[in-house]
């Protein structure tokens, strides 16, 4: 059987943030992580070749990177694909996600990729991909890599696939008819008697979580409401006082601009670690727009600015960890009677 | 965090460049942004224009929050 294998511009070893605006390209046969792949399957699967993509190439031109992709794949007729894994970068998640599903959905051979359970790619499309559990970095590479191997080929030779934990893949939502041998009604007592012992099971029916917030009714006059501004964009004053981390942060900062028109770049800076910070070292308000913040509030489109901006950096950092970052924020806002807030990421 | 600010009281509007990945964290009112390294600004254009552009994305926020909405939706 034959393999192509999608990576970013990281793993295809290609370079860092500098080179994220690659555009796809092919190498043929295995690079970084494809010899790994190339390991465990041995001499049942060739690697025919790589298709390496810059993470913010595919992120800004999503539907186009896809089909460029998939051309490319196209071109070596594979029977499988294999992309990533993407453990918990989230723009590398987004497009071996998207890859995956163009490769299944427009060649019909079987497309797998993994990646670590909060990444966004993850709740965009674990319904129509085969996305094996992660850990959120490259520790868990050889796991990965081992599930990814077993569960494509499995795929690949159409034989049956098991149940998501047996198999190590994110539910996928799908349901299968099969004969039982008690009926549901013995079942469901069964449970029940169970969960009123207090002992461990398992529902055969999980409650699907919305984790949506209705939308706010809209601010009335902007004119009259004091704005507040807040960025996952890592803006930072220089030297990064607060030590925020550069990925996976455990922390925000708050900060005083109630004397500033705009951030200058001789006292600001990004902590951010997911992006090439030349342009935001360059000119921070390109990510925390402060002096386009200042001209509208001269000019009486927004009643006030806050005079404190708040930043954390949204690299890998987990989404609880985002909330009740976001959720002390709110209190501090709610005091100071803010009425609209901007978030800028990056 | 778009999503938290907003459960608190305060309408929220997320301006990003990968829209895909605030729709799927929840963001309700969204703002495309011009790039990844540079959400607010373009370093190909004179200091002006960059100015400029950073402003007609501030305005468009304002748009949004001024804008009633029944679901996630991008401006």
């Amino acid at each position: 059987m034959r393999a192509v294998l999608y990576l970013n511009q990281f793993f295809g070893q290609i370079g860092a943030e500098d080179k994220a605006d690659l555009e796809p390209l092919v190498k043929n046969g295995s690079v970084g992580p494809g010899n790994l792949f190339r390991e465990l399957f041995g001499a049942q699967v060739e690697i025919a070749a790589t298709v390496i993509c810059g993470d913010n190439y595919f992120a800004e031109h999503i539907d186009e990177a896809t089909e460029k992709v998939l051309s490319m794949i196209a071109d070596y007729a594979p029977d499988l694909v294999l992309a990533g894994p993407a453990f918990n970068a989230g723009r590398y998640g987004m497009a071996c996600g998207a890859v995956c599903e163009a490769v299944a959905k427009h060649q019909g051979i079987p497309a797998v990729t993994g990646m670590f359970p909060e990444n966004p790619g993850v709740e965009s499309f674990r319904k129509t991909v085969y996305i094996v559990k992660t850990k959120a970095t490259t520790v868990g590479m050889r796991e990965a890599a081992e599930k990814m191997c077993r569960l494509v080929l499995k795929l690949a030779r159409k034989e049956p696939v098991g149940l998501p934990e047996e198999e190590g893949y994110l539910p996928r939502g799908l349901r299968r008819n099969y004969f039982a041998a008690e009926n549901g009604a013995s079942r469901a007592i069964t449970m029940l008697l169970r969960k009123m012992k207090g002992e461990t099971f398992t529902t055969e029916y999980p409650m699907p979580v919305f984790d949506r917030v209705a939308p706010l009714p809209p601010v009335e006059r902007m004119s009259k409401a004091t704005l507040a501004l807040v960025t996952s964009g890592g803006i930072v004053p220089k030297g990064n006082p607060d030590r925020i981390e550069s990925s996976s942060a455990t922390r925000y900062g708050k900060y005083d601009i109630s004397a500033l028109q705009r951030l200058s770049p001789e006292f600001y800076e990004t902590a951010h670690g997911g992006y090439d910070p030349t342009y935001a070292n360059e000119d921070p308000n390109r990510v925390m727009p402060l002096d386009a913040a200042r001209d509208m509030e001269r000019e009486g489109k927004i009643g006030r600015l806050h005079p404190y901006y708040y930043a954390t950096v949204g690299n890998g950092t987990s989404v609880a960890r985002a909330g009740q970052f976001a959720g002390e924020i709110a209190k501090d806002l709610i005091i100071s009677d803010v009425r609209a807030v901007i978030i800028t990421s990056t | 965090m778009a999503k938290e600010i907003e459960k608190a009281g305060i309408p929220t509007v997320h301006i990003c460049t990968v829209v895909p990945i605030s729709k799927t964290v929840g963001a309700n009112r969204i703002v495309p942004a011009i790039a990844i390294p540079h959400p607010l600004g373009n370093p190909a254009k004179s200091e002006d224009e960059e100015k400029q552009l950073r402003r007609s994305l501030l305005d468009k926020a304002l748009r949004a929050l001024e804008t009633k909405i029944e679901e996630q939706t991008v401006f």
